[in-house]
């Protein structure tokens, strides 16, 4: 203090010579900590990224491709999708910072973030193994075992083995702390009984991180449950196909009968189930760090919209001449960069500080709700091209906000609705009774 | 095409923002100075008050030199930017707290950006030491287009002679000097205006806001020397300054009072009870407020980054009307269903959910609203 204001009650300072030249008004003066690594070296990486995404993203694919991790329908699609992670992981673009010693590349995390950007603004296809990497990788270097690590973290990277989630139950959706599916140990093994819903890739999964009741008889039905890292291709288990609004697939129901697993696919302990899927949530709910990296949703960028507007014809003029229009458009751009300066003011800890983890927990909410919004507009500038949907000659951009739209609920659904995302900030961020 | 490109460009980039060590500084003495100065009985007790402040604090908010931070040094400032306003102004905002800062400070920046030399010589390092100033800007048409003018200045004599009137003039009672904006010649003029010209031409005017104290002032016949006019080549760079800053400064305002009109409602919602439970655990409330929460988030995200890159041009004034915009949404929606939430209560004079509606309402007519900023934003993107 002292160095150009003062705080009441101190003497008032006379000027203060050469104070504002002091400090470098750079960006985020205060955003990032000292990096400790070579910038030199983040520089050169992210360069030699920038010519790989170039030179090796396959532009010319004569099928449709998922925009998200939850949509991949076809085995034309899941292979081609496994392939190109895997390419994308031996060229070191994907868990660029986990460690060395279980497959990473073990460099600062910035490495991976970089090569993360380039691959949305190159529009890459999407990473294929979501949920290993983002989710089952992150949770297994914080707290699993030694021999869980060097298990399971490479296979997650080089999309060798694909993980699935085993939370919600077809009577239990948001109702999480609720699940029903049995495991009870018998000797060496847990016998497991019971379905789960809305399993993502639960076709093609290897593993499940797997949320069952092993005691229910427990003080509370949360103490009763416990977590599995629990093979897919085990006898007893079977998939189904869900088909989406959409028309595609992506999902399955998953159902267990006395599917039998190794008893060390326990994680932790008996009873810790809740913790650890309330841990895992985070780093679904984007709430908490460690993600491999990589982009798992195509996500229509603020840019498209605007082609959109220039290309659209409305009332026989282009869409974006209209005032009306204009207006709802500029309100969309404003709210898109809103997510993005909510996420860097995050790391300005005096501006992130009146409401902890405000920010943070705020995320989903925002941006699902508003790629909603910002493809129900688009759809909007179409006219009667608006009726027209994927393989239909007549329609936009083949339909790819009709079909974006639909698909946007996956997002304002899953993960805890958006319902439940306003009791958890009404509640964790602004402090109300619990409804 | 260029444009369009510039526009997409703009899109895809990182969008900035940051935290100088001083808007870090300021921002933690602004937390507690105007917690302590500006209790809510205060600011009640300072409704029935002519000039609706309190002089004593006016002059403790000079002796902590925050009247100089926007002015150069070489005319007895801090030589600080707008951006390290913004902090301050906030937490001025959150606490309803009503001086001539906003006024002066405008007022300041108007001689700054466009004044001669020697008005800035003579002028500046008496309001950096705590004279109050205000802008007479608004006019009987209502139009935020700063460049509107039918109040007049004419030559006559060597002399120059005003006519028309100003509306909305902040605190111009308590001004030592005020700075109109005239037509001379068909081109807008700021003259300035020392508070022994104003005796007699001064009406107080009713505004929403009770809180805050507008006046009219009358300009026929007022008769000025030309030193007192501000160099005319440099008046529409700096009534753009004003607007620029002006809406900054108001975002930043009105995100404040978005923050204190959600914890007042949440305080409400925490105590009170009905058919039995606590009123913020039904959704229908608690769902509301968690909505005006994020819009207050977004429209905070927006002040800093407009703070952290104002003066820049293009991306500057986009980011300045994207925060006022937002600010004034996020205030408005936010201070609306304060009222609402608090009942019956919220429709006495004595709940403070009132004050903060007023406020925003006062907020959005000064220097524009939300869809006047989008449409601004929207001739730059398209």
């Amino acid at each position: 203090m002292g160095r150009g204001i003062v705080a009441p009650g101190e003497a008032r300072l006379g000027k203060a010579r050469g104070l504002s030249h002091s400090i470098a008004k750079g960006d985020f003066a205060m955003a990032d900590t000292a990096p400790d690594f070579d910038q030199q070296e983040l520089r050169d990486f992210t360069e030699q990224a920038k010519a790989w995404f170039q030179e090796n993203t396959p532009r010319e694919v004569d099928f449709m491709l998922p925009l998200t991790f939850m949509e991949v329908g076809t085995d034309q699609q899941f292979d081609f999708l496994r392939d190109w992670q895997n390419k994308v992981y031996e060229a070191g673009y994907l868990g660029a910072h986990w460690p060395r010693e279980y497959g990473g590349g073990g460099h600062h995390r910035a490495f991976q973030d970089a090569a993360t950007k380039i691959m949305a603004q190159e529009r890459t296809p999407i990473m294929l193994n979501a949920i290993g990497l983002n989710w089952t990788g992150p949770l297994l270097i914080d707290r699993g075992s030694e021999a869980e690590k060097q298990s399971y973290i490479k296979g997650i990277l080089s999309a060798e083995t694909i993980w699935c989630q085993g939370f919600s139950e077809p009577e239990h959706g948001s109702d999480l702390g609720n699940a029903q599916t049995r495991a009870v140990r018998d000797g060496d093994d847990y016998v497991i009984n019971g379905s789960k819903i809305w399993t993502t890739q639960g076709n093609y999964a290897d593993y499940m991180i797997l949320l069952a009741r092993t005691n229910p008889d427990a003080e509370n039905k949360y103490k009763g449950l416990s977590f599995f890292l629990a093979p897919m291709k085990n006898d007893g288990v079977e998939t189904v196909p869900i088909r989406k609004l959409t028309g595609e697939y992506g999902f399955t129901q998953t159902f267990f009968t006395d599917a039998r697993i190794p008893a060390d696919c326990l994680m932790g302990q008996e009873g810790e189930g809740w913790l650890i899927a309330m841990q895992t949530l985070e780093y679904e709910r984007g709430a908490r760090s460690g993600q491999a990296g990589g982009h798992v949703m195509m996500m229509a960028d603020p840019t498209d919209i605007l082609g959109l507007a220039r290309e659209a014809k409305l009332n026989g003029k282009p869409a974006i001449e209209d005032p009306a229009v204009q207006e709802e458009l500029v309100a969309l751009m404003t709210e898109a960069r809103a997510l993005g300066l909510n996420s860097r003011r995050d790391k300005i800890q005096p501006l992130a500080q009146d409401r902890p983890m405000s920010l943070a927990l705020g995320s989903k909410l925002a941006s699902t709700d508003f790629y909603q919004r910002l493809n129900a507009f688009a759809i909007s500038l179409q006219g009667t091209r608006a009726a027209y949907y994927v393989g239909d000659d007549s329609a936009h951009d083949n339909g790819i906000w009709q079909r974006g739209y639909l698909n946007s609920f996956s997002a304002t659904i899953g993960g805890g609705t958006s319902q439940i995302q306003r009791n958890i900030i009404g509640e964790h961020v602004l402090g109300l009774p619990k409804s | 095409m260029s444009a369009s490109n510039a526009t997409s460009d703009w899109a895809r980039a990182t969008p900035r923002i940051g935290l100088s060590e001083e808007q870090a500084q300021l921002l933690e003495v602004a937390e507690a100075f105007c917690r302590d100065k500006s209790p809510i009985d205060k600011v009640r007790a300072l409704i029935d008050d002519e000039t609706g402040f309190d002089a004593a604090l006016w002059q403790e908010i000079a002796e902590l030199g925050w009247l100089g931070i926007g002015v150069p040094e070489n005319y007895g400032g801090i030589g600080l930017g707008m951006g390290e306003l913004v902090p301050l102004v906030e937490h001025m905002g959150r606490h309803l707290m009503n001086t001539p800062f906003m006024a002066t400070v405008l007022a300041t920046q108007a001689l700054v950006r466009g004044g001669s030399e020697a008005q800035k010589e003579e002028y500046l390092p008496q309001l950096a030491a705590g004279a109050a100033a205000s802008l007479a800007l608004c006019e009987d048409h209502a139009d935020w287009n700063l460049e509107n003018l039918t109040a007049t200045a004419s030559r006559e004599n060597g002399k120059l002679v005003l006519s028309g009137k100003k509306y909305l003039v902040l605190h111009a009672a308590s001004a030592a000097m005020v700075l109109a904006s005239v037509a001379l010649d068909g081109q807008p003029a700021l003259v300035i205006l020392p508070a022994a010209a104003l005796g007699g031409r001064m009406t107080r005017e009713k505004i929403i806001d009770d809180t805050q104290r507008a006046y009219a002032l009358d300009l026929d016949g007022l008769t000025l020397d030309e030193a007192h006019m501000l160099p005319m080549d440099m008046t529409a760079d700096a009534l753009a300054h004003i607007e620029q800053a002006a809406s900054l400064l108001l975002a930043a305002d009105m995100c404040g009072g978005a923050f204190a009109c959600i914890d007042v409602t949440l305080d409400y919602l925490k105590t009170r009870k009905q058919f039995g439970k606590l009123i913020g655990s039904y959704q229908s409330l608690k769902h509301t407020m968690v909505d005006a929460h994020q819009a207050y988030e977004k429209a905070r995200s927006h002040l800093y980054s407009a703070a952290h890159v104002f003066g820049e041009q293009g991306e500057g004034e986009m980011a300045v009307h994207m925060a006022k915009a937002e600010a004034a949404e996020a205030f408005s929606f936010a201070a609306d269903r304060a009222i609402q939430f608090h009942g019956g209560f919220g429709f006495t004079y004595d709940c403070d959910a009132q004050l903060y509606r007023r406020r925003a309402i006062m907020g959005c007519a000064l220097h524009g609203d939300a869809r006047y900023h989008r449409r601004k934003i929207a001739a730059l993107m398209f």
